[in-house]
């Protein structure tokens, strides 16, 4: 799968620097837009790790 | 001959007054503190964790939290994601039973004491209270003995003997701020209602859990003013946040609190409130990095949130398990809570 949107922003990767969107989910942020679409995603935090579901992709969920 | 007040410096009035006597320092005092040059910060730091040390212990408190509702809630709590006023890219969410009693699993194994279910409303529903219920009555059919707290928004007094039958023993309900600074923070609701709530909770006979976000725009004299108010009310924990600058809310554009000033705020926290438990809570990666989470469990900090949070991730939890016992602090025993 090739990311064409940033999952922090949900604008176009290839738009403008996306600098800071990689370091806030390096650090504390799950993906809030599908990389595939834009859309924003049904996110859900636990304890320790995340789930996020794209009505169009499907779901996806951190490395636990 | 006595000195002036003016005269007197304030970390040695503190040694005398909060860590001899354990009287809690005035809003002027603690203005004072927040005001110490930077130099000064790690004489702050030292004292502080003195003060944990000698009204606290030497335990910490761990805790892990979860979002039972997520999103869509009516309120314009200008620092919140989960606001629907506000463009923020957080979508509603509900997470099931077999999620929950999994989350409480998760936080159990960390070793952590105290599990909290929350919910972003203006107050619970019918519906929110029977999730909590069934929830709670699973995590217990898992076998998990874990304390449960709830933060679930302001509550009518019906609904507070509600929780207290289902067994929940600590309830958290941040006044955020100041009272003077409330109003720019909140417009849908005020922070006498929030107070209401917590006297009712207190009056029930459950834990009162209050705290709130630096770096909402307060000046350094509403910080302190809302160490007194935290500090009349004499709550259990109080949980120490750091604003996350998040997309779409009204505060996306503020900066992140920096390291130092955070510290100072800890440590004038906890000498305002020598006996509370002291909880790190969102913010700390952003603004702390892991270094200042180590000093800032030596500068008066005496409980942590391990994991994620409810909307942003936290770091990995063995993490600060491993620095908890790098630094030689004993986690609270579950046998000491009950």
């Amino acid at each position: 799968m090739t990311a064409v949107y940033c999952a922090f922003c949900g604008k176009e990767e290839a738009d403008g620097d996306h600098a800071f969107c990689r370091q806030r989910l390096s650090m504390i942020d799950p993906p809030r837009y599908c990389p595939e679409c834009a859309r924003r995603m049904v996110v859900q935090v636990t304890p320790d790790g995340w789930t996020a579901r794209c009505s169009r992709h499907g779901e996806t969920a951190s490395a636990r | 001959m006595t000195a002036a007040p003016e005269q007197i410096d304030v970390l040695d009035e503190a040694r005398e007054q909060v860590l001899e006597r354990g009287v809690g320092l005035t809003e002027a005092q603690v203005l004072k503190v927040l005001e110490l040059p930077e130099d000064r910060v790690p004489e702050l730091l030292a004292l502080a964790h003195e003060v944990r040390e000698r009204w606290c212990g030497p335990e910490v408190e761990v805790e892990g939290i979860v979002s039972l509702k997520t999103g869509g809630c009516p309120e314009d709590c200008h620092f919140c994601s989960q606001s629907g006023q506000f463009p923020s890219p957080v979508r509603s969410a509900w997470l099931d039973i077999p999620g929950l009693v999994r989350a409480a699993r998760q936080t159990r194994d960390t070793g952590a004491t105290e599990f909290c279910i929350v919910a972003a409303v203006r107050g619970p529903d019918k519906r929110l209270l029977s999730q909590v219920r069934d929830g709670i009555k699973a995590i217990r059919a898992d076998g998990n003995d874990i304390q449960i707290a709830c933060s679930l928004g302001m509550l009518t007094q019906e609904q507070v003997d509600e929780l207290v039958a289902m067994g929940v023993h600590r309830y958290n309900h941040n006044l955020e701020t100041a009272r003077s600074h409330f109003p720019q923070v909140v417009t849908t609701h005020s922070w006498e209602e929030r107070w209401d709530t917590l006297r009712m909770i207190r009056d029930a006979g459950m834990e009162v859990c209050c705290g709130g976000i630096i770096g909402m725009g307060e000046t350094l004299a509403q910080r302190a003013e809302f160490a007194v108010q935290l500090a009349e009310l004499e709550p259990d924990e109080v949980p120490l946040n750091f604003l996350i600058p998040n997309p779409g809310t009204p505060y996306e554009n503020y900066p992140v609190v920096e390291g130092a000033e955070a510290l100072r705020t800890v440590g004038a926290f906890r000498l305002a409130l020598p006996r509370t438990i002291l909880r790190f809570a969102g913010g700390r990666e952003l603004t702390f990095g892991d270094l200042g989470a180590k000093q800032g469990m030596l500068g008066g900090i005496n409980a942590i949130i391990v994991g994620n949070y409810l909307t942003n991730l936290g770091r990995p939890a063995q993490q600060d398990l491993d620095m908890l016992e790098e630094l030689s602090m004993p986690i609270k025993a579950l046998s000491q809570t009950l």
